[in-house]
Protein backbone atom coordinates (compact mmCIF):
# COMPACT_ATOMS: atom_id res chain seq x y z
CA UNK A 1 0.00 0.00 0.00
CA UNK A 2 1.14 3.76 -1.12
CA UNK A 3 2.23 5.61 2.20
CA UNK A 4 -1.11 8.01 2.95
CA UNK A 5 0.20 12.28 2.76
CA UNK A 6 -2.42 13.65 1.88
CA UNK A 7 -3.39 16.93 -0.39
CA UNK A 8 -2.74 20.54 0.87
CA UNK A 9 -6.36 20.83 0.31
CA UNK A 10 -6.96 17.82 2.44
CA UNK A 11 -5.02 19.30 5.52
CA UNK A 12 -6.61 22.58 4.89
CA UNK A 13 -10.02 21.20 5.50
CA UNK A 14 -8.53 19.51 8.52
CA UNK A 15 -7.31 22.49 10.15
CA UNK A 16 -10.22 24.52 9.97
CA UNK A 17 -12.04 22.41 11.10
CA UNK A 18 -9.37 21.05 14.30
CA UNK A 19 -9.41 24.89 14.42
CA UNK A 20 -12.65 25.42 15.64
CA UNK A 21 -12.48 21.90 18.33
CA UNK A 22 -9.00 23.20 19.46
CA UNK A 23 -8.95 27.08 20.29
CA UNK A 24 -11.89 27.21 22.87
CA UNK A 25 -10.17 24.22 24.44
CA UNK A 26 -6.62 25.99 24.75
CA UNK A 27 -8.27 29.49 24.89
CA UNK A 28 -10.12 27.77 28.77
CA UNK A 29 -6.78 26.34 29.52
CA UNK A 30 -5.07 29.89 29.11
CA UNK A 31 -7.54 31.32 30.76
CA UNK A 32 -7.94 28.84 33.73
CA UNK A 33 -4.13 29.78 34.21
CA UNK A 34 -4.78 33.62 34.69
CA UNK A 35 -6.01 33.61 38.11
CA UNK A 36 -3.32 35.74 39.76
CA UNK A 37 -2.22 37.41 36.33
CA UNK A 38 -3.70 40.84 38.28
CA UNK A 39 -0.65 39.80 41.25
CA UNK A 40 1.84 39.30 38.82
CA UNK A 41 2.17 35.86 38.09
CA UNK A 42 1.28 35.23 34.36
CA UNK A 43 0.55 30.96 35.07
CA UNK A 44 -0.99 29.72 37.83
CA UNK A 45 -2.48 26.63 38.72
CA UNK A 46 -4.34 27.94 41.48
CA UNK A 47 -7.93 27.62 40.23
CA UNK A 48 -7.47 24.05 39.95
CA UNK A 49 -6.06 23.76 43.06
CA UNK A 50 -9.58 25.54 45.05
CA UNK A 51 -12.09 23.55 42.56
CA UNK A 52 -10.05 20.16 44.15
CA UNK A 53 -9.82 20.95 47.42
CA UNK A 54 -13.59 22.18 47.99
CA UNK A 55 -15.55 19.25 50.18
CA UNK A 56 -18.18 20.11 47.78
CA UNK A 57 -16.96 19.02 44.62
CA UNK A 58 -15.77 15.81 46.16
CA UNK A 59 -18.96 15.04 47.80
CA UNK A 60 -21.25 15.55 44.10
CA UNK A 61 -19.02 14.05 42.24
CA UNK A 62 -19.18 10.86 44.56
CA UNK A 63 -22.78 11.20 44.50
CA UNK A 64 -22.70 11.00 40.68
CA UNK A 65 -20.33 8.48 40.62
CA UNK A 66 -22.91 6.39 43.05
CA UNK A 67 -25.43 7.04 40.71
CA UNK A 68 -23.43 6.66 37.43
CA UNK A 69 -22.85 2.97 38.87
CA UNK A 70 -26.30 2.38 40.33
CA UNK A 71 -27.58 2.81 36.63
CA UNK A 72 -25.00 0.56 34.73
CA UNK A 73 -26.18 -1.92 36.87
CA UNK A 74 -29.64 -1.55 36.00
CA UNK A 75 -28.88 -1.23 32.61
CA UNK A 76 -26.62 -4.13 32.81
CA UNK A 77 -29.10 -6.46 34.43
CA UNK A 78 -32.03 -5.68 32.31
CA UNK A 79 -30.18 -5.28 28.57
CA UNK A 80 -27.82 -8.29 29.28
CA UNK A 81 -30.83 -10.89 29.42
CA UNK A 82 -33.30 -9.48 27.24
CA UNK A 83 -30.56 -8.77 24.25
CA UNK A 84 -29.80 -12.35 24.74
CA UNK A 85 -33.38 -13.72 24.73
CA UNK A 86 -34.13 -11.68 21.97
CA UNK A 87 -31.74 -12.81 19.81
CA UNK A 88 -32.11 -16.41 20.71
CA UNK A 89 -35.40 -16.43 20.83
CA UNK A 90 -37.78 -13.63 19.65
CA UNK A 91 -36.04 -12.48 16.92
CA UNK A 92 -39.14 -10.87 15.11
CA UNK A 93 -38.99 -8.27 18.03
CA UNK A 94 -35.52 -6.72 16.42
CA UNK A 95 -37.43 -3.76 14.52
CA UNK A 96 -39.88 -3.00 17.98
CA UNK A 97 -36.15 -3.15 20.00
CA UNK A 98 -34.64 -0.68 17.83
CA UNK A 99 -37.59 1.77 18.00
CA UNK A 100 -37.37 1.50 21.63
CA UNK A 101 -34.23 2.45 21.48
CA UNK A 102 -34.39 5.54 19.39
CA UNK A 103 -36.83 6.53 21.46
CA UNK A 104 -34.80 8.52 24.13
CA UNK A 105 -33.55 10.46 21.12
CA UNK A 106 -37.15 11.64 20.19
CA UNK A 107 -38.10 12.36 23.80
CA UNK A 108 -35.26 14.84 24.81
CA UNK A 109 -33.28 14.91 29.26
CA UNK A 110 -35.55 18.17 29.45
CA UNK A 111 -38.86 16.38 28.98
CA UNK A 112 -38.43 13.43 30.15
CA UNK A 113 -37.76 15.08 33.85
CA UNK A 114 -40.99 17.04 32.95
CA UNK A 115 -42.78 14.23 31.77
CA UNK A 116 -41.83 11.78 35.11
CA UNK A 117 -42.39 14.40 37.38
CA UNK A 118 -45.54 15.43 36.21
CA UNK A 119 -47.09 12.25 35.51
CA UNK A 120 -46.13 10.61 38.70
CA UNK A 121 -47.03 13.99 40.77
CA UNK A 122 -48.47 13.01 43.98
CA UNK A 123 -47.29 9.69 44.56
CA UNK A 124 -44.39 7.98 46.51
CA UNK A 125 -42.35 9.12 43.61
CA UNK A 126 -42.02 12.53 43.20
CA UNK A 127 -43.14 13.05 47.15
CA UNK A 128 -40.25 11.39 48.70
CA UNK A 129 -36.42 11.57 48.36
CA UNK A 130 -35.70 8.14 47.63
CA UNK A 131 -38.81 8.45 45.33
CA UNK A 132 -37.13 11.17 43.12
CA UNK A 133 -33.74 9.36 43.30
CA UNK A 134 -35.34 6.55 41.69
CA UNK A 135 -36.62 8.68 39.10
CA UNK A 136 -33.40 10.07 38.46
CA UNK A 137 -31.80 6.80 37.91
CA UNK A 138 -34.80 5.58 35.75
CA UNK A 139 -34.30 8.27 33.69
CA UNK A 140 -30.45 7.89 33.33
CA UNK A 141 -31.17 3.91 33.04
CA UNK A 142 -33.50 5.16 29.69
CA UNK A 143 -30.59 7.50 28.28
CA UNK A 144 -28.66 4.54 28.99
CA UNK A 145 -30.45 1.86 26.65
CA UNK A 146 -29.59 3.03 23.04
CA UNK A 147 -25.54 2.53 23.88
CA UNK A 148 -25.89 -0.22 26.20
CA UNK A 149 -28.54 -2.11 23.98
CA UNK A 150 -26.45 -1.76 20.48
CA UNK A 151 -23.17 -2.70 22.57
CA UNK A 152 -24.24 -5.77 23.96
CA UNK A 153 -26.25 -6.63 20.98
CA UNK A 154 -23.02 -6.50 18.26
CA UNK A 155 -21.39 -8.48 21.01
CA UNK A 156 -24.17 -10.72 20.60
CA UNK A 157 -23.95 -11.01 17.42
CA UNK A 158 -20.52 -12.30 16.95
CA UNK A 159 -21.30 -14.90 18.89
CA UNK A 160 -22.94 -18.11 18.21
CA UNK A 161 -25.59 -17.72 20.95
CA UNK A 162 -27.51 -20.74 19.91
CA UNK A 163 -24.40 -23.02 19.74
CA UNK A 164 -23.21 -21.76 22.94
CA UNK A 165 -26.83 -22.23 25.17
CA UNK A 166 -26.64 -25.76 23.54
CA UNK A 167 -23.77 -26.55 24.70
CA UNK A 168 -24.30 -25.53 28.04
CA UNK A 169 -27.60 -26.98 28.25
CA UNK A 170 -26.30 -30.37 27.45
CA UNK A 171 -23.70 -30.05 30.09
CA UNK A 172 -27.20 -29.48 32.20
CA UNK A 173 -26.76 -25.92 33.10
CA UNK A 174 -29.82 -23.84 34.04
CA UNK A 175 -30.26 -19.92 32.50
CA UNK A 176 -28.77 -19.05 35.38
CA UNK A 177 -25.89 -20.52 34.74
CA UNK A 178 -25.81 -19.72 30.97
CA UNK A 179 -26.03 -16.40 31.48
CA UNK A 180 -23.98 -15.47 34.04
CA UNK A 181 -21.16 -18.11 33.44
CA UNK A 182 -21.46 -18.25 29.21
CA UNK A 183 -22.51 -15.45 27.75
CA UNK A 184 -21.95 -12.78 30.56
CA UNK A 185 -18.00 -13.64 30.35
CA UNK A 186 -17.91 -13.58 26.47
CA UNK A 187 -19.83 -10.39 26.02
CA UNK A 188 -17.92 -8.12 28.20
CA UNK A 189 -15.88 -6.14 26.60
CA UNK A 190 -19.09 -5.28 24.89
CA UNK A 191 -20.66 -4.50 28.49
CA UNK A 192 -17.91 -2.62 29.43
CA UNK A 193 -18.12 -0.37 26.41
CA UNK A 194 -21.94 0.50 27.33
CA UNK A 195 -20.45 0.89 30.78
CA UNK A 196 -18.15 3.31 29.86
CA UNK A 197 -20.46 5.37 27.62
CA UNK A 198 -23.29 5.36 30.64
CA UNK A 199 -20.39 6.52 32.81
CA UNK A 200 -19.71 9.28 30.69
CA UNK A 201 -23.60 10.03 30.06
CA UNK A 202 -24.14 10.47 33.38
CA UNK A 203 -21.62 12.19 35.45
CA UNK A 204 -21.93 15.11 34.55
CA UNK A 205 -25.25 15.32 33.31
CA UNK A 206 -27.39 18.71 34.66
CA UNK A 207 -30.88 18.91 33.04
CA UNK A 208 -32.47 15.58 34.84
CA UNK A 209 -30.24 16.18 38.25
CA UNK A 210 -30.99 20.09 38.78
CA UNK A 211 -34.86 19.68 37.44
CA UNK A 212 -35.14 17.15 40.10
CA UNK A 213 -33.51 18.89 42.44
CA UNK A 214 -30.39 16.19 43.09
CA UNK A 215 -26.77 17.56 44.29
CA UNK A 216 -24.97 15.68 41.41
CA UNK A 217 -21.77 16.72 40.05
CA UNK A 218 -23.12 18.83 37.10
CA UNK A 219 -25.77 20.81 39.09
CA UNK A 220 -22.46 21.46 41.75
CA UNK A 221 -20.23 22.32 38.41
CA UNK A 222 -23.51 24.87 37.43
CA UNK A 223 -22.89 26.50 41.13
CA UNK A 224 -19.43 27.44 40.75
CA UNK A 225 -19.79 29.74 37.93
CA UNK A 226 -22.09 32.25 40.03
CA UNK A 227 -19.74 32.39 42.49
CA UNK A 228 -16.32 32.38 40.81
CA UNK A 229 -14.38 33.53 37.51
CA UNK A 230 -11.83 31.61 37.02
CA UNK A 231 -12.26 28.00 38.75
CA UNK A 232 -15.18 27.23 36.14
CA UNK A 233 -12.60 26.84 33.23
CA UNK A 234 -10.62 24.83 35.50
CA UNK A 235 -13.68 22.45 35.91
CA UNK A 236 -14.20 22.59 32.19
CA UNK A 237 -10.79 21.74 31.71
CA UNK A 238 -11.03 19.16 34.24
CA UNK A 239 -14.24 17.77 32.75
CA UNK A 240 -12.82 17.49 29.26
CA UNK A 241 -10.22 15.22 30.93
CA UNK A 242 -12.52 13.08 32.21
CA UNK A 243 -14.56 12.62 29.03
CA UNK A 244 -11.27 12.31 27.54
CA UNK A 245 -10.07 9.33 29.63
CA UNK A 246 -13.64 7.40 29.59
CA UNK A 247 -13.61 7.84 25.76
CA UNK A 248 -10.21 6.79 25.33
CA UNK A 249 -10.62 3.78 27.50
CA UNK A 250 -14.20 2.91 25.14
CA UNK A 251 -11.94 2.88 22.17
CA UNK A 252 -9.28 1.15 23.81
CA UNK A 253 -11.30 -1.72 24.21
CA UNK A 254 -13.45 -2.17 21.30
CA UNK A 255 -10.47 -1.51 18.77
CA UNK A 256 -11.83 -1.38 14.84
CA UNK A 257 -15.38 -0.75 16.13
CA UNK A 258 -17.85 2.18 15.98
CA UNK A 259 -17.15 4.78 18.82
CA UNK A 260 -20.81 5.04 20.71
CA UNK A 261 -21.97 8.72 20.81
CA UNK A 262 -23.77 10.97 23.40
CA UNK A 263 -26.68 12.66 21.67
CA UNK A 264 -27.67 15.46 23.38
CA UNK B 1 -21.04 -11.33 6.36
CA UNK B 2 -23.55 -10.56 8.79
CA UNK B 3 -26.51 -11.02 6.41
CA UNK B 4 -25.20 -14.91 5.77
CA UNK B 5 -25.15 -15.35 9.27
CA UNK B 6 -28.50 -13.83 9.66
CA UNK B 7 -30.39 -16.16 6.99
CA UNK B 8 -28.40 -19.06 8.95
CA UNK B 9 -29.69 -18.31 11.99
CA UNK B 10 -33.50 -17.32 11.13
CA UNK B 11 -33.26 -20.84 9.38
CA UNK B 12 -32.19 -22.69 12.67
CA UNK B 13 -35.05 -20.90 14.53
CA UNK B 14 -37.40 -21.78 12.06
CA UNK B 15 -39.74 -23.98 14.67
CA UNK B 16 -40.69 -27.49 14.23
CA UNK B 17 -44.03 -28.57 12.35
CA UNK B 18 -45.01 -29.64 15.41
CA UNK B 19 -44.80 -26.57 17.77
CA UNK B 20 -47.05 -24.72 14.78
CA UNK B 21 -50.04 -25.42 16.97
CA UNK B 22 -49.59 -22.58 18.87
CA UNK B 23 -49.02 -19.25 17.15
CA UNK B 24 -45.37 -17.50 17.60
CA UNK B 25 -46.82 -14.41 19.56
CA UNK B 26 -48.78 -16.25 22.48
CA UNK B 27 -45.69 -18.14 24.34
CA UNK B 28 -43.62 -18.13 27.73
CA UNK B 29 -40.59 -16.68 25.70
CA UNK B 30 -42.63 -13.42 26.35
CA UNK B 31 -41.53 -13.93 30.00
CA UNK B 32 -37.97 -13.00 29.04
CA UNK B 33 -38.16 -10.18 27.93
CA UNK B 34 -40.78 -8.82 30.01
CA UNK B 35 -38.76 -6.60 32.84
CA UNK B 36 -37.15 -4.44 29.71
CA UNK B 37 -40.98 -3.78 28.45
CA UNK B 38 -42.19 -2.69 32.08
CA UNK B 39 -39.21 -0.78 32.48
CA UNK B 40 -39.08 1.36 29.06
CA UNK B 41 -43.01 1.46 29.78
CA UNK B 42 -42.58 3.08 33.06
CA UNK B 43 -40.17 5.50 32.75
CA UNK B 44 -40.41 6.27 29.43
CA UNK B 45 -43.42 5.40 27.46
CA UNK B 46 -46.00 6.16 30.63
CA UNK B 47 -44.77 9.46 31.03
CA UNK B 48 -44.31 10.52 27.39
CA UNK B 49 -47.92 9.24 26.61
CA UNK B 50 -49.25 11.23 29.68
CA UNK B 51 -47.82 14.42 28.19
CA UNK B 52 -49.33 13.93 24.96
CA UNK B 53 -52.34 12.64 26.65
CA UNK B 54 -53.04 15.61 29.48
CA UNK B 55 -52.00 18.32 26.43
CA UNK B 56 -55.94 17.95 25.31
CA UNK B 57 -57.25 17.64 28.37
CA UNK B 58 -58.49 20.84 30.84
CA UNK B 59 -58.01 21.15 34.65
CA UNK B 60 -61.02 19.60 34.70
CA UNK B 61 -59.55 16.34 32.91
CA UNK B 62 -62.41 17.27 29.77
CA UNK B 63 -61.17 16.92 25.94
CA UNK B 64 -59.82 20.62 24.95
CA UNK B 65 -57.83 21.88 22.46
CA UNK B 66 -56.69 25.44 24.57
CA UNK B 67 -53.72 24.26 25.71
CA UNK B 68 -52.49 23.59 22.06
CA UNK B 69 -54.06 26.77 21.25
CA UNK B 70 -52.23 28.82 23.41
CA UNK B 71 -49.03 27.81 21.63
CA UNK B 72 -50.21 30.41 19.03
CA UNK B 73 -48.88 33.32 21.25
CA UNK B 74 -45.98 35.66 19.82
CA UNK B 75 -43.43 34.47 22.96
CA UNK B 76 -43.77 30.76 22.40
CA UNK B 77 -43.79 30.89 18.75
CA UNK B 78 -40.48 32.87 18.28
CA UNK B 79 -39.01 30.73 20.73
CA UNK B 80 -39.76 27.46 18.77
CA UNK B 81 -38.93 29.62 15.59
CA UNK B 82 -35.57 30.40 17.45
CA UNK B 83 -35.03 26.92 18.58
CA UNK B 84 -35.74 25.51 15.12
CA UNK B 85 -33.60 28.46 13.19
CA UNK B 86 -31.01 27.63 16.10
CA UNK B 87 -30.94 24.12 14.81
CA UNK B 88 -30.81 24.39 11.40
CA UNK B 89 -28.05 26.85 11.50
CA UNK B 90 -25.91 24.53 13.77
CA UNK B 91 -26.88 21.86 11.45
CA UNK B 92 -25.65 23.52 7.92
CA UNK B 93 -22.21 24.80 10.07
CA UNK B 94 -21.34 21.84 11.65
CA UNK B 95 -22.66 19.21 9.01
CA UNK B 96 -20.24 21.42 6.53
CA UNK B 97 -17.10 21.81 8.23
CA UNK B 98 -17.74 17.71 9.56
CA UNK B 99 -18.47 16.92 6.23
CA UNK B 100 -14.72 18.48 5.02
CA UNK B 101 -13.15 16.77 8.22
CA UNK B 102 -14.75 13.82 7.53
CA UNK B 103 -13.93 14.11 3.44
CA UNK B 104 -10.11 15.16 4.85
CA UNK B 105 -9.43 11.68 6.80
CA UNK B 106 -11.09 9.15 4.32
CA UNK B 107 -10.63 10.38 0.57
CA UNK B 108 -8.59 12.86 1.40
CA UNK B 109 -5.89 10.36 2.00
CA UNK B 110 -4.09 11.90 5.17
CA UNK B 111 -2.26 9.57 7.08
CA UNK B 112 -3.86 6.46 9.64
CA UNK B 113 -2.23 8.04 12.61
CA UNK B 114 -4.37 11.22 12.12
CA UNK B 115 -7.55 9.52 11.33
CA UNK B 116 -7.09 7.63 14.19
CA UNK B 117 -6.56 11.13 16.16
CA UNK B 118 -9.41 12.43 14.50
CA UNK B 119 -11.84 9.91 15.00
CA UNK B 120 -11.15 9.48 18.82
CA UNK B 121 -10.70 13.18 19.39
CA UNK B 122 -13.87 13.52 17.59
CA UNK B 123 -15.81 11.10 19.97
CA UNK B 124 -14.63 13.08 23.04
CA UNK B 125 -15.90 16.22 21.46
CA UNK B 126 -19.05 15.14 20.81
CA UNK B 127 -19.53 14.33 24.28
CA UNK B 128 -18.29 17.40 25.74
CA UNK B 129 -21.12 19.49 26.02
CA UNK B 130 -23.80 21.02 28.93
CA UNK B 131 -22.23 23.01 31.35
CA UNK B 132 -18.38 22.60 30.36
CA UNK B 133 -19.26 23.37 27.39
CA UNK B 134 -20.60 26.79 28.49
CA UNK B 135 -17.71 27.38 30.63
CA UNK B 136 -15.39 26.83 27.74
CA UNK B 137 -17.37 29.48 25.38
CA UNK B 138 -17.28 32.41 28.15
CA UNK B 139 -13.67 31.71 28.59
CA UNK B 140 -12.87 31.81 25.14
CA UNK B 141 -15.22 34.35 23.78
CA UNK B 142 -17.31 35.79 26.49
CA UNK B 143 -16.66 39.20 27.54
CA UNK B 144 -13.47 38.60 29.65
CA UNK B 145 -12.36 35.60 26.92
CA UNK B 146 -9.44 34.64 25.70
CA UNK B 147 -10.07 34.95 21.85
CA UNK B 148 -12.29 38.11 22.89
CA UNK B 149 -9.28 39.67 24.74
CA UNK B 150 -6.66 38.54 21.54
CA UNK B 151 -8.63 40.10 18.79
CA UNK B 152 -9.16 43.57 20.94
CA UNK B 153 -5.41 44.57 19.85
CA UNK B 154 -5.82 44.09 16.19
CA UNK B 155 -9.09 46.25 15.85
CA UNK B 156 -11.59 43.43 15.83
CA UNK B 157 -13.96 43.62 18.77
CA UNK B 158 -16.32 41.06 19.43
CA UNK B 159 -18.61 43.30 21.91
CA UNK B 160 -18.70 46.74 19.69
CA UNK B 161 -21.58 45.43 18.11
CA UNK B 162 -24.41 43.48 18.96
CA UNK B 163 -23.00 40.14 19.44
CA UNK B 164 -23.48 38.62 22.98
CA UNK B 165 -22.48 34.87 23.67
CA UNK B 166 -25.51 34.86 26.04
CA UNK B 167 -27.87 35.06 22.99
CA UNK B 168 -29.05 33.67 20.15
CA UNK B 169 -25.85 33.58 18.12
CA UNK B 170 -23.67 32.86 21.21
CA UNK B 171 -26.09 29.04 21.85
CA UNK B 172 -25.22 28.91 17.32
CA UNK B 173 -21.34 29.05 18.27
CA UNK B 174 -21.35 26.56 21.22
CA UNK B 175 -23.92 23.90 19.68
CA UNK B 176 -21.48 24.18 16.66
CA UNK B 177 -18.96 22.75 18.99
CA UNK B 178 -20.57 19.50 19.20
CA UNK B 179 -21.87 19.39 15.96
CA UNK B 180 -18.91 18.95 14.19
CA UNK B 181 -17.57 16.21 15.53
CA UNK B 182 -21.07 13.99 15.69
CA UNK B 183 -20.94 14.81 11.65
CA UNK B 184 -17.19 13.65 11.59
CA UNK B 185 -18.31 10.29 13.23
CA UNK B 186 -22.02 9.85 11.32
CA UNK B 187 -20.17 10.54 7.64
CA UNK B 188 -16.85 8.52 8.03
CA UNK B 189 -18.44 5.16 7.53
CA UNK B 190 -20.69 6.22 4.78
CA UNK B 191 -17.25 8.28 2.83
CA UNK B 192 -15.65 4.63 3.35
CA UNK B 193 -18.26 2.91 1.56
CA UNK B 194 -17.61 5.15 -1.34
CA UNK B 195 -15.35 2.12 -3.25
CA UNK B 196 -12.28 2.81 -5.21
CA UNK B 197 -13.73 0.76 -8.17
CA UNK B 198 -16.82 2.92 -8.36
CA UNK B 199 -14.31 5.68 -8.97
CA UNK B 200 -11.84 3.71 -11.45
CA UNK B 201 -14.82 2.39 -13.35
CA UNK B 202 -16.55 5.98 -13.98
CA UNK B 203 -12.49 7.42 -15.28
CA UNK B 204 -12.48 4.30 -17.74
CA UNK B 205 -15.26 5.51 -19.28
CA UNK B 206 -14.21 9.28 -19.48
CA UNK B 207 -15.92 10.62 -16.42
CA UNK B 208 -13.54 13.78 -15.17
CA UNK B 209 -14.04 14.22 -10.72
CA UNK B 210 -16.60 16.76 -11.37
CA UNK B 211 -18.87 13.95 -13.07
CA UNK B 212 -17.90 11.33 -10.89
CA UNK B 213 -18.82 13.53 -7.80
CA UNK B 214 -22.03 14.76 -9.58
CA UNK B 215 -23.07 11.38 -11.07
CA UNK B 216 -21.60 8.72 -8.91
CA UNK B 217 -20.84 10.18 -5.70
CA UNK B 218 -22.98 12.38 -4.29
CA UNK B 219 -25.96 10.28 -5.64
CA UNK B 220 -24.68 7.65 -3.29
CA UNK B 221 -23.94 9.96 -0.12
CA UNK B 222 -27.00 11.93 -0.17
CA UNK B 223 -29.16 10.16 1.56
CA UNK B 224 -26.47 9.73 4.73
CA UNK B 225 -25.72 13.38 4.54
CA UNK B 226 -29.73 14.25 4.97
CA UNK B 227 -29.94 11.48 7.39
CA UNK B 228 -26.57 13.00 9.42
CA UNK B 229 -28.60 16.52 8.93
CA UNK B 230 -31.96 15.58 10.50
CA UNK B 231 -29.75 13.70 13.20
CA UNK B 232 -27.61 16.93 14.33
CA UNK B 233 -30.71 19.32 13.91
CA UNK B 234 -32.76 16.74 16.25
CA UNK B 235 -29.27 16.98 18.53
CA UNK B 236 -29.45 21.03 19.10
CA UNK B 237 -33.37 21.04 19.06
CA UNK B 238 -33.47 19.09 22.10
CA UNK B 239 -29.99 20.70 23.82
CA UNK B 240 -30.94 21.96 27.04
CA UNK B 241 -28.06 21.88 29.25
CA UNK B 242 -25.81 23.89 27.32
CA UNK B 243 -28.32 26.44 26.72
CA UNK B 244 -29.08 26.66 30.19
CA UNK B 245 -25.60 27.68 31.56
CA UNK B 246 -25.25 30.11 28.67
CA UNK B 247 -28.44 32.26 29.17
CA UNK B 248 -31.15 30.51 31.45
CA UNK B 249 -32.47 32.12 33.97
CA UNK B 250 -33.87 35.60 33.60
CA UNK B 251 -34.66 37.07 30.46
CA UNK B 252 -33.26 34.22 28.33
CA UNK B 253 -35.92 32.10 29.96
CA UNK B 254 -37.64 31.99 27.01
CA UNK B 255 -34.88 32.12 24.10
CA UNK B 256 -35.53 28.24 23.47
CA UNK B 257 -37.91 25.74 23.46
CA UNK B 258 -35.68 23.57 25.75
CA UNK B 259 -35.50 26.27 28.72
CA UNK B 260 -39.58 27.27 27.76
CA UNK B 261 -39.94 23.50 29.32
CA UNK B 262 -37.58 23.21 32.07
CA UNK B 263 -38.88 26.66 33.65
CA UNK B 264 -42.18 24.95 33.77
CA UNK B 265 -40.63 23.08 37.13
CA UNK B 266 -40.17 25.93 38.80
CA UNK B 267 -43.15 28.85 37.74
CA UNK B 268 -45.81 28.02 35.59
CA UNK B 269 -44.75 31.15 33.29
CA UNK B 270 -47.86 31.48 31.44
CA UNK B 271 -49.98 30.82 34.82
CA UNK B 272 -51.13 27.64 32.89
CA UNK B 273 -50.28 24.22 34.05
CA UNK B 274 -51.81 22.51 30.90
CA UNK B 275 -49.49 24.72 28.43
CA UNK B 276 -46.14 23.07 29.75
CA UNK B 277 -47.81 19.58 28.61
CA UNK B 278 -48.52 21.25 24.83
CA UNK B 279 -44.85 23.36 25.07
CA UNK B 280 -43.40 19.42 25.59
CA UNK B 281 -45.43 17.75 23.11
CA UNK B 282 -44.30 20.18 20.50
CA UNK B 283 -41.15 19.37 21.19
CA UNK B 284 -41.39 15.62 21.22
CA UNK B 285 -43.68 16.52 17.40
CA UNK B 286 -40.88 18.25 15.60
CA UNK B 287 -38.28 16.19 17.02
CA UNK B 288 -40.09 12.64 16.47
CA UNK B 289 -40.30 13.75 12.65
CA UNK B 290 -36.61 14.28 12.74
CA UNK B 291 -36.00 11.21 13.66
CA UNK B 292 -38.15 9.90 11.48
CA UNK B 293 -36.84 11.52 8.54
CA UNK B 294 -33.08 10.07 10.09
CA UNK B 295 -34.27 6.61 9.78
CA UNK B 296 -35.88 6.18 6.28
CA UNK B 297 -32.69 7.99 5.20
CA UNK B 298 -30.48 5.74 7.45
CA UNK B 299 -32.30 2.49 5.83
CA UNK B 300 -31.73 3.81 2.42
CA UNK B 301 -27.64 4.79 2.87
CA UNK B 302 -27.20 1.65 4.86
CA UNK B 303 -27.66 -0.38 1.36
CA UNK B 304 -23.71 0.98 0.15
CA UNK B 305 -21.94 0.98 3.81
CA UNK B 306 -19.05 -1.37 3.72
CA UNK B 307 -19.88 -3.29 6.93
Amino acid sequence: MTKRRGSPLAWGLLGVGMLYLLVPLLATFQFSTQIQAARGIPISFLAYNNVLSAPALAESFVFSLRTALITIAVSVLIVVPTAYWINLRMRFLRPVIEFLTLLPFVIPAVVLAFALIRSYNGTDLTNTRDGVYVLMVGAYVMLSFPYMYRSVDTGLQALNIRALTEAAQSLGAGWGTILFRVVVPNLLVSILNGAFITFSIVIGEYTIASLLSQPGFGPYMFSVASRKVYEPSALAMLSFGLTFFTILLIQRLSRGRNVGTAVR
Amino acid sequence: MAQASQTRVQIMTRPPALRRARPAWLSWNWLGVLPFFLFVFAFQFYPSLSVVVRSFLSETNAFTFDNINALNNDIILRSYGNTILISLITAAWGGIVGFMVAWAVTIGGLPHWVRTAVLSFSGVASNFAGVPLAFAFVATIGQRGVLTQALKPIGIDLYGGEFTLYGFWGLCLAYTYFQIPLMVLVMTPALDGLRREWREAAQNLGATPGQYWRMVALPVLTPSILGALALLFANAFGTHATAFALVGGGGGQTLVVTLMVGAQFTTDTFANPGLGNALALGMIVVIGVTIFIYSFFRRRAERWMRR
